[in-house]
């Protein structure tokens, strides 16, 4: 692991509060996972991935968007390791690593999936459901 | 006026050529008290415990320091040498100057200087020396065991062979607890009541087994080799001494909602039952929770039709008081509650059952007479998905944080009984690591892969819904084939973890014994005392220390029986005199001491204290001499310093540091 | 100042639990690992019989440095006995500087029963750290050192 992945590596992990070595590989994650057929990386590989920093590879890959962060991962973990934290740190990183530029909502209506729920929309609704 | 006399041995030339011993048995007749001092070759020899035995008696020592090898080798010898010369064992002090000293230094200049200093501290500490004498304590020669099942049984089996009374207490209406609820036995697949109800058999018949089914423990007294136990025998409302065990009443009970715990509540028995077949002792018992006599006064068939006239609707509990010179715990252990497993839909389904449900379903005396069929519509199952690491391995809250142990055997188990009885059953087994440590274990379980074609699946069921046609599908992920599977099972079999039984708690405080933080009981040592408590006369036996197999518990308890009667083999107990005591003058009884004392060893009584212008009734802490180890943390934590501890009190070792700081 | 810097030696009183670091270090001794001559044992039951009040005694009466060794933890043939050595000694540390010792003086060390190399490589180490250190002034209660001379 070079001194970038390394550095990488502890920014997810400090920002999630995830510690990827509670881990005992069990796929729980992915068998309570609703989106698991979209993605290529699966909750369990996330977990996996990060601590072995083959993070790129998770940063470039479309099931960062294909997570739900509908929390079934985290809540079923026998071992508190909550992979969705863990991937929206993932997708955090992206974010960081673009800059500011923040979409506007004009572009939104373009990006619109038919065939999935949104994550934006359903961060959004978590964010105002309480 | 105290007469001291040192003895300082050369060991050969392993301290004799790096210390000058001469020098340090020089040095030492200079010292305050010192009488005599001398040096020889080999203390330890019979010549050299001569030299102290004739020295004690010509110089009238009342303390020996011997200059010489580790106390760990040699106290015991010179403590004996004082003792043959009439002086107290405990007024002997070693200084070591072999492996603290000569050993490990090389300039002569500097080993003989430390070698004095050590002397010096040994003769300072045999200055405020007491002497001491050991006490004994009575053993009274029965044996209490706590729980009935195979490991009670066993211990109890083994300790009565040896020619010792032993009683077993246990809380449910027959001894044979889980094992006896069990179908057949891994890895050799013999029915478990088979080989359980001859040793059932076995203990009812023994002359020196007392078997207090339906009893607990209500309270323990006293302390290793003498405890007081009170025991509550429940009432039954049924004459043991009439009742035949025919089983006429149980048919006749109107009461049907009781539900049956042998069956682990698949289905339902009568107000008045025998638990099963097999039952020891055999009597019925009448749950006053169901019986509609007992709780509307009206109905009483089961007293018309016993013939024996054996049912007694106004037995109270009655409570006796027996003595014991040891007691075994073997409460043993249940599967944990799953109500915090939504995912499992082990509360919405009839079909999802635990591994000891489906036991019963298995076994021939079952409630399915042996046929596996599916609860909810008796409807012959064609896809079970078994499930392990139901709440064991988990951290998160919901279950327990250690390996069950067990689970990965049975579910092997119940796996190939499935495929061999039914081979049009596919049986798929969800597993995050498969642990088969034990004699032909592992052989066993790949005898289910291999011959059974059991299919195993690594990875973890994330959810469990009923669909329809009373079907359950199973989703979870298959990590080797990295994809995520989806059955659609008739059956899912929970392989739930187990926990101590829920007794043991109550049992633990009665008993002052240790338990971790899983509530098994903790042993003396991990490696070396592993079938006894730390508390002494109390030892362990089967799961309620920790998950174990058959084999294990068995091996287990034979090992606590041999504790038991290594124990009542003595008539007397020789308590070490090393322990801590307390001031009664400055104790305040503020019960700090109490609390640090992982023995349990002492209490506090009101007590007239006379002393110098004091004369007053207070609390004061009492150590029982019998039960202390003489560890020393209360002599710390003592806020007023009452506590002391003996051969070691504080002014000794201050006088210890006092010398080796000069 | 420069004159007892060669000559001056610490002295040291190390306690040590009879069942694990006792034993080490006569392990220590039987396998002839050596350190220096200035450290010196007293043996008690467990850990948890050393009072706090033993140390400051050790450094009233001039000592330069003191070490406790146990059992290590879940290894103390009490059970319990070293949890209460460490919660003590851990209150004893951060009263020691407010005495204006310093804490380096005092250690806590678990050394088992087998680890005789360990006991010696202890020992060497806090030997140094005390020789490093110098001679302990600060509760050299001149009147009491005096006397003692």
């Amino acid at each position: 692991m070079n001194n970038n992945v390394k550095e990488l590596r502890e920014t997810i992990l400090r920002i999630s509060g995830v510690d990827p070595k509670k881990c005992m590989r069990c796929g729980k994650c992915s068998g309570a996972c609703p989106s698991y057929e979209e993605m290529e990386y699966h909750p369990h590989q996330f977990v996996y991935m990060v601590d072995k920093g083959q993070i790129d590879k998770l940063m470039n890959s479309k099931s960062l968007y294909r997570c739900l962060t509908c929390y079934a991962c985290l809540e079923r973990c026998p071992r508190g390791v909550e992979p969705s934290k863990l991937i929206e740190a993932v997708r955090l990183m992206v974010i960081r690593q673009q800059g500011m530029n923040h979409m506007k909502p004009d572009d939104l209506p373009a990006k619109l999936d038919e065939e999935m729920p949104q994550q934006a929309l359903v961060a959004a609704m978590r964010k105002y459901s309480k | 006026m105290q007469k001291i006399g040192v003895f300082v041995c050369w060991c050969g030339s392993n301290i004799a050529a790096t210390v000058d011993v001469k020098a340090v048995a020089e040095a030492m007749k200079s010292e305050p008290n010192v009488v005599f001092a001398t040096d020889y070759q080999y203390m330890c020899s019979e010549g050299g415990q001569k030299m102290i035995q004739d020295a004690i008696q010509e110089y009238g020592l009342n303390g020996v320091v011997v200059c010489s090898c580790s106390p760990r080798m040699h106290e015991n010898t010179f403590r004996k040498t004082a003792e043959r010369a009439g002086l107290n064992p405990y007024m002997v002090e070693i200084a070591n100057i072999r492996e603290h000293c000569s050993w490990i230094h090389k300039d002569m200049e500097v080993a003989t200087q430390k070698a004095i200093q050590l002397a010096k501290a040994a003769v300072a500490k045999v200055r405020k020396n007491a002497p001491l004498t050991s006490g004994t304590s009575p053993v009274i020669k029965r044996a209490l065991v706590i729980g009935g099942g195979i490991a009670g049984i066993q211990t109890a089996l083994d300790v009565a062979d040896a020619g010792y009374d032993v009683d077993i207490v246990e809380k449910s209406p027959t001894i044979g607890g889980r094992m006896a609820q069990l179908d057949k036995t891994f890895p050799t697949l013999d029915c478990a009541a088979c080989i359980l109800t001859p040793k059932m058999v076995d203990a009812a018949q023994s002359e020196k087994i007392d078997i207090l089914a339906y009893s607990e423990v209500e309270k323990v007294s006293g302390f290793v080799g003498n405890f007081t136990v009170q025991i509550r025998k429940k009432a039954r409302y049924v004459d043991p001494l009439k009742c035949t065990g025919c089983g006429e009443c149980t048919e006749k009970c109107p009461s049907r909602k009781g539900k049956n715990e042998f069956n682990m509540g698949l289905d339902n028995r009568g107000a008045i039952y025998i638990p099963f077949a097999q039952a020891i002792p055999k009597l019925a018992v009448i749950d006053p929770t169901q019986c509609i006599k007992l709780k509307t006064g009206k109905c009483g068939i089961c007293q018309k039709v016993c013939s024996a006239g054996a049912i007694n609707y106004e037995q109270k509990d009655e409570i006796i008081e027996r003595q014991y010179g040891a007691i075994v715990v073997a409460t043993g252990f249940k599967p944990i509650s799953l109500e915090k497993f939504d995912e499992y839909a082990y509360a919405q389904s009839q079909d999802v059952v635990t591994s000891l449900e489906f036991e019963r379903i298995m076994n021939a005396a079952g409630p399915t007479k042996g046929q596996l069929v599916r609860p909810s519509d008796g409807k012959h199952p064609h896809e079970i998905v078994f499930i392990q690491c139901v709440g064991s391995r988990d951290t998160s809250g919901c279950g327990k944080p250690y390996c069950s142990k067990i689970c990965c055997m049975y579910t092997a188990k119940h796996a190939m009984l499935v495929r061999e009885k039914y081979p049009d059953v596919n049986v798929h087994v969800f597993y995050i690591d498969v642990r088969t440590p034990g004699k032909n274990f592992d052989e066993f379980y790949r005898r289910a892969v291999e011959q059974y074609g059991v299919d195993y699946i690594k990875g973890m069921v994330g959810k469990v819904a009923p669909i329809e046609d009373g079907k359950l599908l199973v989703q979870g992920s298959d990590l080797i084939a990295n994809e995520q599977v989806k059955i659609e099972a008739d059956m899912v079999v929970l392989a739930a973890a187990i926990e101590p039984d829920p007794s043991a708690r109550s049992i633990a405080t009665m008993l002052t014994a240790s338990m971790d933080t899983n509530d098994f009981f903790t042993e003396a040592h991990p490696k070396l005392r592993p079938v006894e408590s730390p508390t002494a006369g109390i030892f362990l036996s089967g799961m309620a220390q920790g998950p174990k197999d058959i084999p294990e518990t068995v091996a287990q308890a034979g090992a606590a029986a041999s504790k038991v009667i290594g124990l009542l083999a003595k008539d007397h107990l020789v308590t070490n005199p090393c322990v801590a005591s307390s001031d009664e003058l400055l104790c305040n009884g503020c019960s700090q001491c109490e609390k640090v004392c992982p023995y349990g060893a002492i209490s506090y009584i009101e007590k007239e204290v006379r002393g110098p212008g004091v004369r007053e009734v207070k609390r004061i802490a009492q150590v029982n001499p019998a039960v202390c180890q003489g560890c020393g943390a209360c002599t710390v934590t003592c806020p007023s310093g009452a506590m002391d501890l003996k051969g070691f009190t504080n002014s000794q070792i201050m006088a210890e540091v006092d010398a080796l700081c000069k | 100042m420069q004159m007892t810097q060669k000559e001056w030696k610490p002295k040291i009183v190390a306690f040590c639990c009879n069942w694990c670091s006792y034993a080490g270090a006569d392990l220590a001794g039987s396998s002839r690992l050596s350190y220096p001559a200035e450290v010196k044992i007293i043996r008690v039951p467990c850990s948890c019989r050393v009072n706090p009040l033993f140390i400051l005694r050790a450094f009233q009466r001039g000592a330069d440095g003191v070490i406790l060794c146990g059992c290590h933890p879940g290894d103390c043939h009490y059970s319990t006995g070293n949890y209460y050595a460490r919660r003590r000694m851990t209150m004893l540390f951060s009263m020691l500087s407010f005495l204006g010792i310093e804490p380096k003086r005092t250690r806590v060390e678990w050394v088992s029963a087998a680890e005789g190399a360990k006991f010696s490589a202890v020992m060497n180490d806090f030997v140094k750290t005390i020789t490093d250190l110098g001679e302990n002034v600060k509760l050299g209660d001149l009147r009491c050192k005096e006397s003692l001379k």
